[in-house]
């Protein structure tokens, strides 16, 4: 094995009940070394339980989780040689902060005088030189949390595992942190993985992010991706934001092919498919607000309902002939309509950008 | 004020009058001069606590009670810690039948378990030896050590366990650095009980003590029944001082320790 | 949380490990002594319901039993009734007068029974406290016997137990939020009504596990009797030392205990949840 895949993390198969709740369900993921890797998804998605398999805090049903070229799913959390911060700060109140980062050089083994020198480094990459005396509950939130990051990297980790490090900080220092984070981890060239479920600070700080929901997993991929390209109804709803409208396919068509569909109204649009669709099969099309084009005599009306400014952009919300209503949004200006409300306005969009999937049975 | 409040708060001091005044009407009489105890004093003397210290039966007596409470206290301490730590980290089986073993011997009338014992230790001849004051008294004290251990975990924040696990701190590590000294306030108030259980302990004592082996309480007990002399007032007032003292003792450790975490 | 595979529980061996120094305790110097005990009374001289039969048929044990009832029953009204104004009190208080109000229910506590009842044996004997004074109001003529009726057993008794009463009424005064009283006489209701319709019904918890308790301790209590009701005011507790000490009747001895075994186990059983035992190690 190169160095280069020290820092690869993988789960293989990876299922974890909780009684008759499958917390997870069947996953397999890998972060590649030196990679920033996002778990999202919203509560009781099982992020938080793959996070806890890997790190040893919880034993799976099945499957296997592998750091580097090691097997480490029998092996106790102490001793898989990853670097951890919790959702709270987990600082040992009775140790100073200096003595805190210097904890898991201590549990090595390595001597006093090199103790104290590396743990003001890490102390130094946070930016906290100042701080090494105090006792944790002398420093506010944001500094807590930067010591508890130079605790997990004191001992230079490959991987760094992070449980919604930032949920309990307030929006502004949240956002520092983001930048922070994501700084440090390409300067030491470290593998994190990060469970959020903050869709903006997965989109902001990761490589590449994979979504979960209820125990599976439903799409990884680099944060453009995930937003042009979702390859899954709950992804395009759960990423950004998206109209989603209720129809009919019109013929067959293979997945990545053009399907004509049936609105209710008997409005008939274009999308394209993506998976297989059979005849008269109930889907849904997912179009994003800022794809949708107003104007023009395209087939689909729209009644204008409300105009929600927001500065650089502009939200309009349209209620369609049957009932659904779509939000279609602008740079402020951009619009040639200005409508009043109960204003009529054409939609169209490009059938590349309205996908259609199997709508939930 | 109402009149109905007035009479409610005359009626709780009225109370707190019954339960102080008794205990503390010893300790005057215990300097009075006179051969009997009398109320109010007629002078002012330390030869009552003089004639305690100097008398080899009340010395010996008590270095009993001392000796038996450290060991009990250590006992109680280490196997009520442990218990504790099984209830909260641990995956018991059988945990109702575990928690009535646990309040069992605060429940079971004291009389019950005196004269067992007494019967049991007279069999092994361990009747008024320290190792028999030791096992009675440990087993009396640990329920109340599990309790105060018990309340201390439950303030830990078990996170704190799981990242020292995650610096690479095995089990054990991980309880001397982070949890033990987190839940030391808990660890030694319960020693602290555990010590007062045992020197306080007068029925079981009154029961597996004889003529050499015996401890305060019951040297006290025989000396209240045939020999009402002012020496009891006053180790009876010295009792009272030194419960008191390891209690709040215990508070201003308590106190120190959280106050040097806030920083 | 599933507890089977993770890490932040402790696994089933170490589990054991860590409960085996007390079960040990717990087997060698409370469960065999006490099974000793209940074997002798059942098994000496031979199989046998005798000794159990003789607690209930002698008047003179039935006059013990009847007096142990007696005692514990008036003790725990007269502490239910001394507590409930305190603990009302206590509630209502802040700072230092709280303070105060604890340290003089804890200290108590954790002073030695026999300290407090040899109190009382100074106070009530004949040339005691109450007699000097009862002669010099000139309400009596000579010193009147104290020691030794039930009346100085169950005033020492009630003085010696009223913590475990204090205790458990305040804890369940004290989880009562403030805002029911206030939104009852927002509403119109006066004091004496919030009394008698929330604060009573929501304290009875607490009543009934000081009851328990108080209740449970008088039925074996020991130090007490011996000292202030001597032979004359045998109880229970006294009975079964005079059995073991003076008349060796271990077997006899042994049902006595039994019986109060039984009261205990059925009562702890029965009232498993009321009792709330943890909260008598110290009140934070």
């Amino acid at each position: 094995m190169g160095q280069s895949d020290r820092g690869r993390v993988a789960v293989d198969g990876l299922i974890r009940h909780f009684g008759s709740v499958r917390a997870v369900d069947g996953v397999s993921l890998a972060a590649e070394s030196g990679e920033f890797l996002a778990l999202l998804g919203p509560s009781g998605s099982g992020k938080s339980t793959i996070l806890m398999c890997i790190a040893g805090f919880e034993t799976p049903d099945a499957g296997r989780v592998t750091v580097g070229d090691r097997d480490v799913t029998a092996i106790p959390p102490q001793r898989r040689e990853l670097g951890m911060v919790f959702q709270r700060y987990t600082l040992f109140p009775h140790m100073s902060v200096l003595d805190n980062i210097a904890f898991p050089l201590k549990m090595r083994g390595v001597a006093r005088a090199e103790r104290e020198a590396r743990a003001r480094e890490a102390l130094a990459t946070v930016r906290l030189t100042e701080y090494g005396a105090r006792m944790p509950a002398q420093l506010s939130g944001g500094q807590q949390q930067r010591v508890a990051l130079a605790r997990a990297i004191v001992y230079r980790p490959p991987v760094l595992l992070m449980d919604e490090p930032l949920s309990a900080l307030d929006k502004a220092l949240r956002e520092e942190m983001q930048l922070e984070i994501k700084h440090l981890q390409r300067e030491l060239g470290v593998t994190v993985v990060f469970v959020t479920h903050d869709q903006t600070e997965a989109l902001t700080m990761a490589d590449r992010i994979a979504v979960l929901d209820h125990g599976r997993l439903c799409q990884v991929g680099t944060p453009r991706d995930l937003y042009e390209a979702p390859q899954d109804p709950f992804v395009a709803r759960f990423i950004g934001e998206t109209n989603m409208l209720d129809g009919r396919a019109l013929g067959d068509a293979a997945s990545g092919g053009r399907i004509g569909v049936r609105l209710p109204g008997d409005v008939v649009v274009e999308a394209t498919a993506m998976a297989p669709l059979a005849r008269d099969a109930a889907v849904v099309i997912a179009v994003r607000p800022e794809r949708l084009r107003a104007g023009g005599d395209g087939p689909v009306k729209g009644r204008m309902k409300e105009a929600i400014y927001a500065g650089v952009a502009t939200t309009y919300v349209l209620e369609m002939p049957g009932g659904a209503t779509v939000r279609l949004r602008s740079a402020t200006g951009a619009n040639a309509f200005d409508l009043a409300d109960g204003g009529t306005v054409s939609l169209a969009w490009s059938p590349e950008d309205a996908r259609a999937f199997p709508a939930a049975p | 004020m109402t009149a109905g409040r007035f009479v409610l708060h005359a009626a709780a001091w009225a109370v707190v009058v019954f339960l102080m005044v008794p205990t503390l009407v010893v300790v005057p009489m215990s300097f009075g001069p006179a051969e009997h105890l009398q109320f109010p004093p007629n002078g002012f003397t330390l030869r009552w606590y003089g004639d305690y210290f100097a008398d080899p039966d009340w010395m010996s007596a008590t270095w009993f009670s001392v000796r038996a409470g450290i060991i009990a206290a250590v006992g109680a301490t280490v196997v009520g810690t442990m218990t504790a730590l099984a209830l909260v980290r641990g995956r018991v089986i059988g945990r109702r039948i575990l928690d009535l073993l646990i309040v069992g011997p605060i429940v079971v009338p004291h009389i019950a378990l005196a004269v067992a014992l007494f019967l049991v230790f007279d069999r092994l001849r361990l009747n008024g030896t320290l190792v028999g004051f030791a096992i009675a008294h440990t087993v009396l004290a640990a329920p109340f050590a599990i309790f105060s251990v018990l309340a201390a975990l439950y303030r830990f924040d078990a996170d704190l366990e799981m990242a020292a696990l995650s610096c690479g701190a095995s089990r054990l590590r991980a309880f001397w650095h982070v949890t033990l000294p987190l839940i030391l306030p808990g660890v030694l108030s319960g020693a602290m009980f555990a010590f007062i259980i045992s020197f306080d302990e007068a029925v079981i004592s009154f029961f597996i003590s004889d003529i050499d082996g015996k401890s305060l309480p019951r040297k006290l007990f025989e000396d209240i029944d045939y020999n009402l002399t002012p020496v009891v007032a006053a180790v009876a007032s010295l009792l009272s001082v030194v419960s008191i003292a390891v209690l709040v003792g215990g508070h201003v450790v308590g106190r120190i320790t959280a106050r040097r975490r806030a920083g | 949380m599933n507890a089977i595979t993770s890490a932040r529980h402790l696994s089933a061996t170490a589990t054991a490990a860590l409960l085996t120094p007390f079960l040990a305790l717990l087997a060698i110097a409370f469960l065999l002594p006490l099974g000793v005990l209940l074997y002798e009374s059942l098994f000496v001289p031979a199989p046998t319901v005798q000794h159990y039969a003789k607690v209930f048929d002698d008047p003179v044990y039935v006059r013990v039993l009847w007096r142990t009832l007696r005692i514990s029953a008036i003790v725990t009204v007269a502490t239910l009734v001394l507590a409930y104004p305190l603990a009302l009190v206590m509630t209502r208080s802040r700072g230092a007068v709280l303070a105060l109000l604890v340290a003089c229910v804890l200290l108590p506590l954790w002073t030695s029974v026999l300290v407090r009842t040899y109190a009382w044996t100074v106070i009530l004997q004949r040339n005691g406290i109450v007699n000097q004074l009862l002669q010099e109001l000139g309400w009596t003529s000579g010193p009147v016997r104290l020691l030794y009726t039930e009346g100085a057993v169950a005033l020492a008794m009630a003085h010696v137990l009223l913590p475990f009463m204090v205790l458990p009424i305040w804890a369940a005064l004290r989880n009562i939020p403030d805002d029911y009283a206030r939104a009852a006489a927002m509403l119109g209701a006066s004091p004496l009504r919030i009394f008698v319709e929330i604060v009573w019904p929501l304290s009875r918890p607490g009543v009934a596990s000081g009851c328990l308790m108080v209740f449970l301790l008088s039925m074996g209590f020991f130090v007490t009797p011996a000292l202030i009701g001597g032979p004359q005011q045998m109880m229970m507790a006294t009975l079964v030392s005079q059995q073991v000490r003076e008349l060796l009747n271990w077997p006899f001895a042994g049902a006595l205990v039994g019986c109060l075994l039984v009261v205990t186990l059925g009562l702890v059983l029965a009232f498993n949840r009321t009792l709330g035992l943890d909260r008598f190690v110290g009140s934070r």
